[in-house]
């Protein structure tokens, strides 16, 4: 029987469900490997706790070939639920696993959406669960497939045809669960799921004899087991580098909170205050019952020796400045800026965490750089003479300047080692200076005689001070 | 003198009502006689708000305002906080303002608020050097919370006022708790006795300083540590007593 096939199996016309030894007459000399269910499940398995130390703390598998993420929460630190996506989809490509992934109101929606649409990612609009289910196949609902081959022959073709239905005399020939994948498909009825959790991490946890709702009480539990966790930290050595706080709810409900440390630390202080800073994003519903905070990655911490010299001056910490902003506004927010060797403006710069050490480099300061690099250059209308002077005057966005005085050009060439089309491209930059003695940067693509090396148009990049 | 000892004694009551906090400051001084002059205590205070905005163009692209800010932190010690909407500023001529880049972490926030809300909790920490934000909309209430979050401590909070519109710089008039407030336009570069762009040159105009007089001044732009300088052919005359002056409105 075949299990599974790879792309190139399915072209040549071989079905998951199919007979092997038909699908070996089908194509001779059919590569065919053992399936082995055990080490899919462990790979499985290993995939969500990768997931888990990146993307969300709330990550399950779901057998046989599905991971299931709860997301609240988390997408923002990745720039929104699209991104978040791409992003893992993208990694998971470059590790060579091919993978749709889908955001949905529930669980429910997003395995239908994953499984369904023939979509790499796709994002559902919250509240439109309904409209978009309705075209899909019955299998969608996750109903076994015994159930889904009755009502096959019974006519249901779309989980829009059995949501029309009345739901009693569906219950009464199928059993409850045909109702509940639907109102869990609908985010109608709750869900939980068991998160996956690595073997070895450090966590503290408190149970409640009373559920606690009021956020001053949570603040003050919090506080209890970050100091807890600290001290099984210290015991071992470490420094959280992330913390994930789970707090199971009355009604079977988990809610997780996230924050992230640009360095490994066990302040006990500061991770209270991340902590706390969250506590809005949690909803008690009835009440909570426990909470488990988990260092999700613990990284080596070692004591070190304040400066006690008197030349010395200690260099001020700020890193739990960067961990409230990067917790507040997400961690791609808070960066610096490093020199990157490239003659071509917007390729100079790059983004580098914000506790990265120092890179101690810099750019050549011979030539005046702009205070302002617009995101694009704009094209502007100029009166220059070819080849090389700079424009007499300019039209940019809609107000002529005359230009004054002007410096130029520098010369930057195509990077060919980077793109065949840059082979010959040449851009000369001009500082322009006009009447009221506003000064730009503009530039010519080409260099003014050989239309091979550009289009011989201007832009304009940026604005000097 | 018994005018100036009667205004000294004034000062110290002042003072005295406006709390401890503004005197144990300290300053940070432009090294520019002429300017110095003109702000209380010799420099631009520590531990204090102070506003900038661009004139003309400028206050929709701030990029004097931006070098201008740039060249006071990177006269001060400790590591700076560039808290912005858009990610426009060209790291590379901030560097040429005497700033390098290890020195300066950007916050990239999503609104006015969200600067606003940074903006206070690095001020509040205390050992930075400088904080910059640039906002469009400031108020009294949010600067009075910027200016009540760094006193006492030895930081410069900058707030660089940049507006989407060049009509929506007529909001720099509003009265907010800043200590100083400056405008930064450009004006014709220094000139050469070659075809050519010579050091760029800006009219600061110091529209309001608390407790002390607003005035205007032609100066070149930052060098490579972040100094101004007086033009050469200005650096002579002697210094224009009052008549420069202008209202806060203006």
């Amino acid at each position: 029987m075949v299990t599974a096939c790879c792309q190139a199996a399915l072209e040549a016309g071989l079905r998951p469900g199919m007979a092997l030894t038909k699908a070996q007459v089908l194509v001779p000399g059919l590569a065919v490997n053992e399936a082995a269910p055990q080490a899919d499940q462990e790979g499985l398995h290993r995939l969500a706790l990768w997931i888990l130390q990146r993307f969300s703390p709330l990550v399950a598998a779901d057998p046989p070939d599905g991971i299931v993420i709860d997301t609240t929460g988390a997408d923002h630190l990745h720039g929104g639920e699209e991104t978040m996506l791409e992003s893992l989809v993208g990694r998971l490509a470059m590790s060579g696993v091919e993978a749709r992934a889908a955001v949905a109101d529930s669980w429910g929606a997003a395995h239908a959406f994953a499984r369904y649409l023939a979509r790499p990612i796709f994002v559902a609009d919250p509240g439109r669960g309904l409209s978009l289910l309705s075209p899909l196949p019955l299998e969608a609902l996750r109903l076994p497939p015994a159930m889904a081959g009755d009502l096959r022959t019974l006519g249901f073709r779309t989980v829009g045809d059995l949501q029309r239905q009345p739901r009693a005399p569906l219950a009464l020939r199928f059993g409850p669960q045909l109702a509940r994948r639907i109102d869990q498909a609908l985010g109608e009825a709750s869900e939980p799921f068991d998160p996956v959790r690595p073997a070895d991490q450090v966590e503290a946890r408190r149970a409640f004899a009373e559920p606690i709702a009021a956020a001053e009480t949570i603040a003050r539990y919090i506080g209890k087991l970050v100091a807890d966790l600290c001290l099984a930290l210290e015991e071992r050595g470490l420094g959280a580098r992330r913390l994930d706080l789970l707090v199971h709810r009355v009604d079977s409900r988990l809610q997780a909170v996230r924050v992230g440390m640009a360095l490994p630390t066990r302040d006990v202080w500061r991770l209270t205050r991340l902590l706390c800073d969250k506590i809005e994003t949690i909803d008690p519903g009835f009440g909570i019952e426990a909470m488990v905070l988990v260092a999700a990655i613990a990284e080596p911490l070692e004591m070190k020796q304040a400066v006690s010299s008197l030349v010395e001056v200690a260099r001020p910490d700020v890193s739990g400045l960067v961990d409230t902003l990067a917790n507040r506004i997400g961690g791609r927010a808070v960066y610096r800026i490093a020199a990157v060797a490239s003659d071509v403006p917007e390729r100079s710069v790059q983004r580098i965490p914000a506790m990265a050490p120092d890179t101690g480099t810099g750019w050549p300061d011979h030539w005046p750089r702009p205070a302002r690099l617009l995101a694009r250059p704009e094209p502007i209308e100029t009166v220059a003479l070819l080849p090389d002077h700079p424009p007499a005057s300019f039209t940019w966005r809609g107000v002529r300047r005359r230009v004054r005085r002007a410096d130029g050009p520098e010369r930057v060439f195509g990077e060919w080692w980077r793109r065949d089309a840059e082979l010959e491209a040449v851009r000369d930059y001009f500082r322009v200076e006009d009447d009221a003695g506003e000064r730009y940067w503009v530039y010519r693509a080409g260099d003014g005689e050989d239309p091979a090396t550009g289009s011989h148009r201007w832009f304009l990049h940026g604005i000097f001070g | 003198m018994r005018n100036a000892s009667a205004i000294a004694s004034l000062r110290a009551q002042i003072a005295r009502i406006e709390g401890q906090s503004r005197q144990e400051g300290g300053v940070l001084p432009f090294g520019l006689p002429v300017l110095d002059a003109k702000l209380p205590g010799g420099g631009l205070a520590l531990g204090a708000l102070h506003e900038v905005a661009g004139g003309g163009p400028g206050t929709v692209d701030g990029a004097a305002a931006a070098l201008f800010s740039a060249g006071i932190a990177a006269r001060t010690e400790g590591p700076v906080f560039w808290i912005c909407t858009q990610p426009d500023l060209f790291a590379p001529s901030l560097a040429q303002a005497g700033l390098p880049p290890d020195r300066v972490i950007y916050v990239e926030a999503g609104d006015d608020k969200t600067v606003l809300a940074c903006t206070e909790e690095a001020l509040r920490h205390g050992s930075l050097g400088a904080v910059v934000a640039e906002v469009a909309a400031l108020n009294m209430t949010a600067s009075r919370r910027l200016q009540l979050a760094v006193e006492g401590k030895r930081t410069i909070g900058i707030a660089l006022r940049r507006w989407r519109r060049q009509a929506d710089a007529a909001d720099f008039g509003q009265p907010t708790s800043a200590v100083t407030r400056w405008r930064v336009s450009t004006l014709p570069s220094a000139p050469l006795p070659v075809p050519g762009v010579g050091r760029h040159r800006w009219l600061v105009e110091l529209v309001r300083a608390r407790a002390g007089e607003s005035a205007d001044f032609e100066l070149e732009a930052c060098d490579e540590q972040g100094r101004l300088a007086l033009p050469a052919e200005l650096a002579d005359r002697p210094a224009t007593a009052g008549g420069w002056g202008r209202s806060a409105a203006s």
